[in-house]
């Protein structure tokens, strides 16, 4: 039994409906109770779709327990078929209904459908969300695919390929999936099959026409790429194409899948991310200590970019997703830091107090440890939020992407002369960390901090950053300091005062000295080296 | 069309009422909350309480999701999420839930009153809570209460976990001395600013021995006996007004108290059981009912002769009909209600006409193609449904608001009846086409 207040996956059968959702052609008659109609919403509400997914609940109640919950089910998935004509059918269980033991799969097999049937086995009390999602899209590639022969791709003067692991709710997948095409059309490799987020049953079928699959999202499509690999002799791409360098690695790869020449394409597409990283207005940004959790694929190359292309320090790098904790780890190591391996979101938060960042990336439920910490912060991955589904182009992959990343990551940070001037003029009566942004003077008070409460996707909108992570903004001084040492801590910025009042301490208490004065504090910078 | 040509039949003459008419009852899907989703409120409103699910990963993913509110540091909720060891035999689930239960409370000991909830997955393992509640309360008790509810979607609708809770709360109040004077016990939430509005009228009217249930704080429960007197400020209190009758109260029986009407007949009931005058009811209510009808105003032309079809949801369809049907002249097409509880609604539906359609339960297909046919200038639905009604080009007012904003008695009924028109006046506004 495990203690839960957030969660960062639903159970399996939302990976399922995610699927379901994803595509066309195909219905999902789950075994459930009302309640479970909630994910819904998910689609309905978070990602605005026009239409409701494409999932029948069985809806059995406590009365049906006693009589008989698989005519329920036999009933549902019958009117199911009539009503929405589907070219296949998804069925399975949710938690309640796994305890129950109806065998969804049997009945709707002695249904004698039409149509396929592709049962699915998810264990709700083991399993979550991804596996759920990645399982289902890997039963339905083996259910279209399976028993077929090995395709002629002998006459073909250009290979082709499919693109994986884009799905409803995915972040970003809808701008992500515009980017990569972009990319492959500049190659000119064709795109046979994009899959599963628009495609059909009948698609899914055509997919070993292909010579090869374009991997985006492993945590949904690994399995049923490796599964391809093996069977159809489709070899797989694995560089995800976030960031600048790592856009160019893919740009690469998939030339040498596709034996065609990358240079054109690379020398057609451009991005701004890597000037604007070299433009010296940007200097301010090396080293800030940033902080990064999410699902696996965003988390490491995030970590990449962070290092590589925007000169940021990762002081913490982890995942939920325990199936891809190993890639994690290594991409962990690769930066000097230990990977936080946990779906408890308070040792999240323990993490990030612990590791002091100056910018968290992370999901949404990091946003809202940010926001409580006043950290900057800024979202690269599933739990998704209405938020997280612009009404504008937002790529997190390929060149447009990278761009995007700059923007999103950069932002919500204080630019660098500001910072300067904060730190030269620190009594200016509007300046003074006491004091509020002045163009935001006429809300009076703190509403700038209220506002940005509001579902602020860049939670320092407005507000001064406080990189003071304990304290509020005007905070008390503890005991043990001198009158002049409190004074001199008190013309450090309040973004870095809290650091510079922790280093103090901790070197003053190392040393025995006490109080602290002056001296102690300069002696601490030095030591510390910043 | 001026506004009174737009006045359906009924409101101008009186057709017969909806009381004797046969619920629609169909089998199939359902669209609506289980009881867990009451916890979403009931969780702000008892300051001093702490809800655990004792459930699955669904359930705690349905919270999230149907709270939508991640935005408290700490919600007073969490799920005990039932793993494979628990069903495998291999850990004790009782053990297990102990030590959920000690660490949560190490962790808050904040809590006075731990409330357990059973889910579809305890209910069909047979997980015996209320004992469970009973042990853990013989454990931590006084500092904490333990007591136990089912919220489960397979017995419960939405707001009939509220229901059960105060059901399982009634059994832990205090008893009332026989010789106590009489009192009036107002069951059921209500938006704090709500409650205080109604507890300075009752004080005017010259009751002053007045409790609400839920109270703020579960360590300070109001007395229950033969003397105190029920008014419901919500429909869905089946359970709850059984588990209190049970313990010697007595039910008051009025309409629910939406817009002018409702509430000062709400308040007439009360008023009439505790003897008060005329002239003082009179002049008590007569500045909040001027004041409702007021804001009212503002709506009417809006609604009034608007078609509108509710999808079951809260079980507060039928008293919100009525209040559009009567006090904006709106025509109801059809009231989907998840459950319908005929004593308790028995003064709404007695002023909605007879020519509606009265559904309980749900299979949603079909009733989204009635929904479709009949074309409603206004479909209250849930947020599953909403988007996709708007992408067909109906308006739509979702109706979880309904429950989480204060729209009970003569301040809110202006905002009420907005709740309704804005949709109606923002598609009005739009001029983008999707």
């Amino acid at each position: 039994m495990q203690l839960a207040v957030w969660t960062y996956e639903g159970p399996p059968h939302v990976g399922a409906m995610r699927i379901a959702a994803s595509m066309s052609g195909l219905h999902y008659v789950l075994h459930a109770p009302q309640g479970d109609t909630y994910a819904d919403l998910l689609f309905t509400m978070i990602e605005r779709r026009k239409s409701r997914p494409p999932v029948t609940y069985t809806t059995f109640q406590a009365r049906d327990l006693g009589k008989d919950t698989a005519e329920v089910f036999r009933t549902a998935c019958q009117h199911a078929v009539e009503r929405f004509q589907p070219q296949a059918i998804l069925v399975g269980a949710s938690c309640t209904a796994e305890l129950i033991q109806d065998d969804p799969a049997g009945l709707a097999k002695a249904l004698g459908l039409s149509i396929p049937v592709i049962p699915l086995e998810l264990p709700s009390y083991q399993k979550k969300e991804n596996w759920g999602a990645a399982e289902t899209f890997y039963r339905l590639v083996r259910g279209f695919c399976g028993g077929v022969g090995q395709p002629d791709r002998s006459e073909r003067t250009r290979k082709t390929c499919n693109i994986l692991g884009s799905t409803a709710l995915g972040f970003r997948n809808r701008d992500d999936i515009r980017e990569v095409k972009g990319i492959l059309d500049a190659l000119g490799v064709p795109v046979n099959v994009i899959a599963p987020l628009g495609a059909t049953p009948a698609d899914i079928a055509r997919l070993p026409e292909a010579d090869f699959n374009v991997v985006l999202y492993p945590e949904i499509a690994d399995t049923a790429a490796r599964w391809l690999e093996r069977t159809f002799k489709q070899p797989r791409s694995t560089t995800i194409p976030i960031g600048a360098t790592a856009t160019r690695d893919f740009v690469r790869e998939i030339a040498t899948l596709a034996g065609v020449d990358p240079e054109p394409a690379l020398e057609e597409l451009g991005e701004r991310l890597s000037w604007y990283a070299r433009s010296i207005d940007s200097n301010y940004l090396t080293g800030k200590r940033v902080f990064i959790f999410g699902d696996a694929t965003h988390a490491v190359a995030a970590a990449r970019v962070c290092r590589d292309e925007l000169g940021f320090k990762v002081c913490g790098l982890g995942t939920y997703a325990r199936e891809f904790a190993r890639d994690v780890r290594a991409a962990a190591a690769d930066h000097g830091v230990e990977a936080l391996i946990t779906d408890d979101h308070l040792e999240v938060e323990d993490a990030i107090v612990a590791a002091q960042p100056e910018l968290v990336l992370g999901t949404q439920m990091e946003r809202h440890v940010a926001k409580r910490l006043r950290l900057p912060c800024a979202v690269i991955s599933s739990p998704v939020h209405v938020q997280d589904f612009p009404a504008r182009y937002s790529p997190q992959m390929g060149f447009e992407g990278a761009n995007v990343l700059f923007d999103s990551w950069v932002h919500p940070l204080m630019m660098g002369l500001e910072e300067h001037l904060l730190g030269m003029f620190r009594e200016d009566f509007e300046f003074n960390d006491t004091a509020e942004a002045s163009h935001l003077a006429a809300l009076g008070g703190k509403a700038d901090r209220h506002a940005s409460e509001d579902g602020d996707t860049s939670p320092n909108a407005g507000a001064a950053p406080d990189g003071d992570i304990h304290a509020p903004a005007a905070e008390a001084l503890p005991a043990g300091w001198t009158h002049d040492a409190e004074k001199e801590l008190r013309k450090i910025p309040f973004f870095v005062r809290g650091k510079a009042r922790r280093n103090t301490e901790r070197f003053a208490a190392e040393r025995g000295v006490a109080p602290i004065t002056v001296e102690t504090l300069y002696d601490a910078k030095a030591y510390f080296g910043r | 069309m001026s506004v009174l040509e737009r006045l359906p039949q009924s409101a101008q003459t009186g057709a017969a009422c909806a009381t004797q008419a046969a619920p629609l009852r169909q089998r199939g899907q359902h669209e609506v909350f289980c009881g867990l989703t009451s916890i979403i409120w009931l969780h702000r409103k008892v300051q001093d309480a702490f809800f655990l699910i004792v459930g699955s990963r669904t359930c705690a993913h349905l919270m999230q999701s149907a709270a939508g509110v991640m935005i408290f540091a700490e919600p007073r909720f969490a799920t005990a999420i039932i793993d494979e060891r628990d069903l495998a035999g291999m850990a004790d689930l009782n053990e297990e839930l102990d030590r959920v239960v000690d660490r949560l409370l190490t962790r808050r000991p904040d809590i006075k009153m731990l409330v357990l909830v059973g889910s579809c997955p305890s209910e069909v393992i047979k997980l015996d809570l209320p004992r469970a509640a009973g042990r853990l309360n013989r454990l931590h008790a006084p500092e904490t209460r333990v007591i136990s509810y089912s919220g489960s979607g397979i017995e419960t609708t939405f707001t009939q976990g509220e229901d059960n809770f105060l059901a399982s709360l009634a059994a832990e109040l205090p008893k009332a001395p026989a010789a106590a004077s009489a009192s009036l016990m107002v069951v059921g939430t209500l938006a704090d600013v709500v409650e205080d509005q109604f507890r300075r009228l009752f004080e005017a009217l010259g009751i002053r021995d007045v409790a609400f249930l839920p109270s703020r704080k579960g360590s300070e429960l109001p007395e229950v006996g033969p003397n105190t007197r029920l008014l419901l400020a919500q429909p869905w209190l089946g359970a709850a007004t059984k588990a209190l009758e049970s313990r010697g109260a007595i039910l008051i029986e009025a309409p629910f108290p939406l817009g002018e009407g409702g509430t000062t007949a709400w308040l007439k009931a009360a008023a009439d059981t505790f003897g008060v005058s005329d002239d003082l009811f009179e002049q008590v209510t007569r500045p909040g009912r001027e004041r409702a009808r007021a804001a009212l105003a503002h709506h009417r032309d809006d609604l009034c002769g608007r078609s509108v079809f509710f999808f079951p949801d809260s079980q507060m369809e039928p008293a919100l009909a009525r209040f559009l049907h009567v006090e904006t002249g709106a025509r109801i097409v059809e009231v989907g209600t998840p459950y319908l509880h005929r004593t308790h609604m028995n003064a709404d539906l007695a002023q909605l006409p007879g020519d509606l359609v009265l559904s309980e339960g749900q299979d949603v297909d079909l009733q989204i193609a009635r929904c479709r046919a009949a074309d409603p200038d206004l479909i209250v639905c849930g947020m599953g449904l909403g988007n996709p009604f708007e992408a067909e080009g109906r308006t739509t007012k979702w109706s979880i608001e309904l429950v989480f904003a204060p729209i009970q008695g003569y301040e809110q009924a202006g905002d009420l009846a907005e709740l309704f028109a804005r949709p109606l006046r923002r598609r009005a506004a739009l001029k983008v086409e999707i």
